[in-house]
């Protein structure tokens, strides 16, 4: 066991040169483009990069660094729910006389950020065994970017849940439809101010079944 | 909500019958087929609508999300250790191998390692569930091109497998057994020798597979040069596991990537097959539930003293940052994307899929082949519906 411990000890170091490398030679070809980054020696790295600089990083890792296999794409939403944790029901919020709490600052994580919205992706290059995060911030009038569709062909279903779950407009789409959730669905699920209803209850004695009637002006309870 | 009217149904039968139209010479008229959402060939309830001409297969196109849960928003209101419940039904037939990429990628942002026999166990279960789940499938892959006995072989012999899980985790199906910094018990006493004897008859059923259905001279036809993958696409399109090993590449993420498991420290193989057909997969899976028999044999012998967990907190609170970690899953690369803000909840988590980027080449691979083949070319891919629907 104690050769395996050595080769990780060596190994470490090797990989995040290797990783400043890789960063080098996308900021070499992308310049201006590169906005952030971040290298967890031995582990991982993150680039974020600009909008406008999102489809020609795809192009450059796939052709010129060899990412060829295609990991995913999604989003983040950066704010923090404005129904707090969702651990625990209103209602024993308001029994415990417990305040609302005051929205907390948008505070983005690895390689920065300035918006709320971010999509990342995820490639890999089979042959050395790197992976890269992509991210790239949208900004909040205008949720548009890029497909990736014509680089990798994969990013297609992705970007499609992305665009369901997070309303992110991806341009240049084949066919931006929805994927899990029915054609009449309304609304961004994975939207921090997306409530999860599950976790909200009436209460007591509640509703049962009776919505209120246009026109009442408040709920029966 | 949007009711359809007859007319504007047969407006849309038109159009799709028009657009389907492509044999100009004898005029036929395109057609659509739809196949399932339930149909044996799909594991679970995955729509296809086939636009066909004639035999073949103009354009197919995936319908999913009769299935879909919402984990990746159910986690967010729930802690790191309930979350494991969850995802364990994300691959149903392999669960302990849902659990462990995210408690690797919990262990990483806590900078917590679990314990060498901790790992070694984990390593043990999550090789198990690839049996498990894989044995299925060669059973499976029989019965897509009609013979039904060898499936009744697979769950038999799949039976000691969930027995000897059974007897570590209390659960056949889901045992939410891992914990972050290590596992939940140790395990059970004589369970190492009867774990020697049940992949002594794995291996038996794998011989009994060749011999039953790889040799078999109809399963050949239908699968050889059948629904063929070039290396390039697959990995564009994000395909995994034994999926993209069967198109050549040499990438198995138990070798390449070892992270938390002890995979490296046992003698094996990764198989890779050049042809990338229906056939080349199924080969490949059969290779590996042998290969894995081999690795639980190996690290059974091995195995370490010690305890099964590490020091960690009560309360499991996970400090700010973002990891990903991504293992060779019997479906292929299984990933999540863990953001935390340091609370007892995980901020974000992206569940990266195995089925879902495999079943996402459906649409090109599906381009002209015969109707009888979508269903030997869907059942090559092996997917699990809760695997793409999450």
């Amino acid at each position: 066991m104690s050769s395996a411990d050595t080769t990780e000890e060596e190994a470490v170091p090797a990989t995040d040169e290797a990783r400043e490398q890789l960063l080098a030679s996308i900021t070499a070809d992308l310049g201006e483009g590169v906005v952030g980054s971040h290298i967890r020696p031995g582990d991982d790295l993150w680039v974020r990069v600009d909008r406008d600089a999102w489809l020609d990083t795809a192009r450059l890792l796939r052709t010129k660094l060899g990412f060829h296999y295609f990991s995913f794409i999604s989003a983040i939403d950066w704010m923090p729910s404005p129904y707090g944790r969702s651990m625990d029901s209103r209602v024993d919020l308001v029994l415990e006389g417990v305040e609302a709490e005051e929205p907390q600052p948008i505070e983005q994580g690895v390689a920065g950020g300035d918006t709320r919205f971010q999509v990342f992706a995820r490639v890999n290059n089979v042959v050395t065994n790197m992976g890269v995060t992509i991210k790239v911030d949208l900004p909040d009038d205008d949720l548009r970017v890029t497909t990736w569709v014509p680089v990798y062909p994969g990013a297609n279903w992705h970007e499609r849940e992305c665009w369901e779950m997070f309303g992110i407009e991806f341009t240049g789409h084949p066919g931006l439809r929805h994927i899990y959730l029915p054609g009449a669905f309304e609304g961004n699920p994975m939207r921090k101010d997306y409530p999860l209803l599950a976790r909200h209850v009436r209460p007591w004695p509640g509703i049962v079944d009776v919505e209120a009637m246009p026109g009442d002006d408040e709920v029966k309870s | 909500m949007t009711a359809i009217s007859d007319q504007q149904q047969l407006s849309y039968i038109a159009a799709q019958a028009a657009d389907a139209r492509v044999n100009v010479e004898i005029e036929s008229e395109g057609m659509t087929l739809n196949l399932g959402p339930q149909h044996p060939a799909t594991h679970g309830t995955l729509r296809i609508v086939a636009k066909l001409d004639g035999e073949q297969v103009i354009k197919a196109d995936p319908v999913m999300g009769y299935m879909h849960r919402g984990y990746e928003k159910l986690t967010e209101v729930r802690t790191y250790p309930q979350v494991t419940t969850l995802i364990n039904r994300i691959d149903w037939l392999g669960s302990f191998a849902n659990e462990v990429p995210f408690i690797l990628a919990a262990e990483k942002l806590m900078e917590v390692e679990a314990p060498p026999r901790a790992q070694w166990i984990r390593t043990i279960l999550f090789e198990m569930s690839r049996i498990a789940n894989v044995v299925l499938f060669l059973g499976d892959m029989a019965v897509q091109v009609g013979a039904v006995t060898p499936v009744f072989f697979a769950f038999r012999d799949r039976e000691h497998i969930l027995n000897q899980m059974e007897a570590v985790t209390g659960g056949r199906f889901h045992p939410n057994f891992d914990r972050i910094g290590g596992l939940k018990d140790d395990l059970p006493a004589g369970w190492i020798d009867e774990t020697h004897q049940v992949m002594k008859k794995m291996r038996r059923f794998c011989d009994e597979m060749e011999n039953l259905v790889m040799g078999n001279e109809i399963f050949q036809a239908r699968s050889r040069g059948i629904g063929v993958i070039p290396a390039d696409v697959g990995l564009s399109y994000g395909l995994s596991g034994a999926n993209i090993r069967a198109s050549g590449v040499d990438y198995d993420l138990r070798r390449d990537n070892p992270c938390g498991m002890v995979h490296d420290q046992t003698d094996w193989k990764v198989w890779t097959h050049p042809d990338g057909d229906s056939f080349a997969r199924f080969w490949v899976r059969l290779q590996e539930v042998r290969e894995s028999t081999s690795i639980v044999d190996q690290l059974l012998r091995t195995m370490p003293s010690g305890p099964i967990m590490a020091k960690v907190p009560r309360i499991i609170k996970v400090p700010a940052g973002e990891a990903y970690v991504e293992t060779e899953n019997p479906l292929g690369a299984m990933g999540y994307y863990i953001v935390s803000k340091g609370d007892l909840v995980p901020f974000r988590v992206k569940i990266r899929s195995a089925s879902f980027s495999n079943v996402s080449i459906t649409p090109w691979l599906l381009q002209g082949v015969y109707v009888p083949d979508i269903i030997t070319i869907l059942g090559s891919l092996y997917f699990i519906l809760g695997d793409i629907d999450r």
